[in-house]
């Protein structure tokens, strides 16, 4: 036994080394792309580019209509897929769980969670850019509201399935009647898992950029109005950074560095969130 | 509804009548196909504390929560026979659950007190049935923390959250919960078995309390609780209703061997 000890000792260490490694080796790919957004957005970052529109080159710009339109269309696309998701993780959670058409329901989510978002935008710019002739940013809420969707459906639902069924049947043995069951006391239980959910859902919808090539399209002049095209930072940071000038190339890294850290703000919060839930159940 | 005059094997005062507030009558139970009760037949003396005790997958569990029709949450589960509460059938499939339920009461076995203040803990309930000015709904949770012995001890917290409390106070403000929606029948379901001697102690107490006003059925494992607690004991077996008698008659002297075995800790 003990000639064996100094071996396995020896093949330990190796594999922690390569655990190890491993974990560097793919942490400082994190650092180096925060990093670099840091090193060439910061330079970019005045009050122009909140107070500023996108300008042709020449003329000095910023990112205003840029970021309306990105807290537009995820507005609208949130006011979409928030109540819809909810109510359909419910239904998964609470009212179908043993059904076949909640099995169906549960295998479609999946699928659409990881569907590519060039395909849902091209179906939106059927759906709703032919019919009415022109992009809009309602279109681009929409192609969002697809892509968000799944995720509140799924969030929805694995919160209330971690309400333990005492709980339910504690309120029916009171002959509270099951919509007042989950109104009252499931989702009271799981407020601030719902709000982790949709803080995730807005992180993952101010990321996307192909559903909004074919539906929001795009717009150099300041445009709140949802029902015309409308700008947002994935989309112009898509276009300067393909511009061959310096001065566009700029302020596509800001606009980069912007939503990063908009959404690395989202994920920290969610987590703060969650964590916080968790040490309020243990008091 | 039977007058039962005392004349269930004898009994200390012969002029004592019981009603029964609910009885059973050839109940069956199935879980799917399987079968958990079979043909179990028995009544529920109003106002007295019947306990039914029995070792693990008896079956007690089971025909309690028959008594607020809890199963029918769940699909696959179903009854047949009759329940009779004051003489109607409870199992009849056009019966109003919800109605049911807060006529019929049920303390589980873990507390499970919901997420929100010890005040709306218990108003909750209430406000489902009745609407009551803001001093009535402070009388009647007054009350009801009284009942359950726990009002000296939250009264200065009553916003609090109801899961701060300790597991003991937790499951007297789920039977403050039910007792203050005004049941006619009170359903435990091993009450004490999450709890420490104390609690234990104090939620007995409590029961005695309660079997004044109240119709009680308790489930328990522990027989000796049963014997403290219970006026009537029904003893099961495999899903079987063996023996139902007083409770001083079912542990010195009961007529099955089966009861006989289980008490003296044979088995179970």
């Amino acid at each position: 036994m003990a000639a064996l000890y100094p071996a396995r000792k020896r093949r330990n260490l190796v594999w922690k080394a390569l655990a190890l490694a491993a974990t560097m080796f793919g942490l400082s790919w994190l650092v180096l792309i925060l990093g670099a957004l840091i090193w060439n957005g910061v330079g970019g970052l005045s009050l122009d580019v909140f107070t500023k529109m996108t300008a042709p080159p020449g003329v000095v710009g910023g990112l205003l209509n840029s970021i309306v339109g990105s807290l537009i269309v995820t507005a609208i696309g949130l006011a979409i897929a928030a109540p819809l998701g909810i109510l359909a993780g419910t239904y998964l959670a609470e009212y179908g769980r043993y059904t076949r058409l909640a099995v169906g329901v549960r295998f479609i989510n999946d699928i659409l969670l990881s569907a590519p978002s060039i395909v849902i935008g091209l179906f939106v710019y059927q759906l709703c850019v032919v019919p009415f002739g022109h992009f809009s940013g309602a279109a681009g809420g929409v192609a969002l509201a697809i892509i968000a969707t799944p995720i509140m459906v799924r969030t929805t639902e694995d919160m209330l399935n971690l309400v333990p069924d005492s709980l339910r049947e504690a309120a029916a043995a009171l002959g509270m009647p099951r919509s007042l069951i989950i109104r009252q006391v499931a989702y009271r239980a799981v407020r601030s898992g719902i709000v982790t959910g949709i803080l995730l859902a807005v992180a993952r919808m101010t990321g996307e950029t192909a559903p909004l090539i074919f539906t929001a399209l795009g717009n150099s002049l300041f445009a709140a109005d949802p029902r015309g095209p409308m700008s947002s930072l994935p989309l112009i940071i898509y276009e300067f950074a393909r511009s061959p000038y310096p001065e566009q190339q700029k302020l596509a890294w800001t606009g980069a560095l912007l939503v990063t850290f908009s959404v690395l703000g989202l994920s920290i919060l969610a987590r703060v969130l969650s964590s916080l839930r968790v040490a309020g159940k243990q008091s | 509804m039977s007058d039962v005059k005392a004349q269930v094997h004898g009994s200390g005062d012969p002029a004592e009548t019981m009603k029964d507030k609910v009885i059973i009558r050839d109940l069956n139970f199935f879980y799917g196909q399987s079968k958990a009760l079979k043909e179990v037949s028995m009544p529920l003396r109003e106002r007295k504390v019947t306990a039914f005790i029995g070792p693990s997958g008896c079956g007690k569990s089971t025909l309690l929560r028959v008594l607020n029709r809890m199963y029918d949450l769940y699909p696959g589960q179903r009854a047949e026979g009759e329940v009779l509460l004051d003489g109607e059938n409870i199992l009849a499939p056009d019966l109003d659950l919800n109605l049911l339920r807060a006529r019929v009461g049920m303390v589980f076995q873990k507390p499970t007190p919901f997420p929100m203040s010890i005040y709306d803990n218990i108003a909750f309930g209430v406000r489902l049935y009745e609407k009551l000015s803001k001093s009535d709904m402070d009388e009647r949770v007054e009350s009801a923390l009284r009942r359950s012995a726990l009002w000296t001890e939250v009264k200065d917290k009553l916003s609090a959250n109801g899961l701060s409390l300790s597991g003991g106070q937790q499951q007297r403000l789920c039977i403050a919960r039910t007792v203050a929606i005004s049941p006619e029948v009170i359903l435990f379901d091993e009450p004490c078995s999450a709890l420490d001697p104390i609690s234990t102690a104090k939620v007995e107490e409590l029961i005695d309390e309660l079997s004044e006003d109240y119709t009680i059925a308790i489930v328990t494992h522990n027989m000796q609780q049963a014997a403290r607690v219970s006026q009537f004991t029904a003893f099961m077996y495999l899903g079987e209703m063996v023996e139902f008698d007083e409770t001083g008659k079912v542990f010195t002297s009961p007529r099955d061997k089966r009861t006989q075995d289980y008490i003296t800790g044979r088995f179970g």
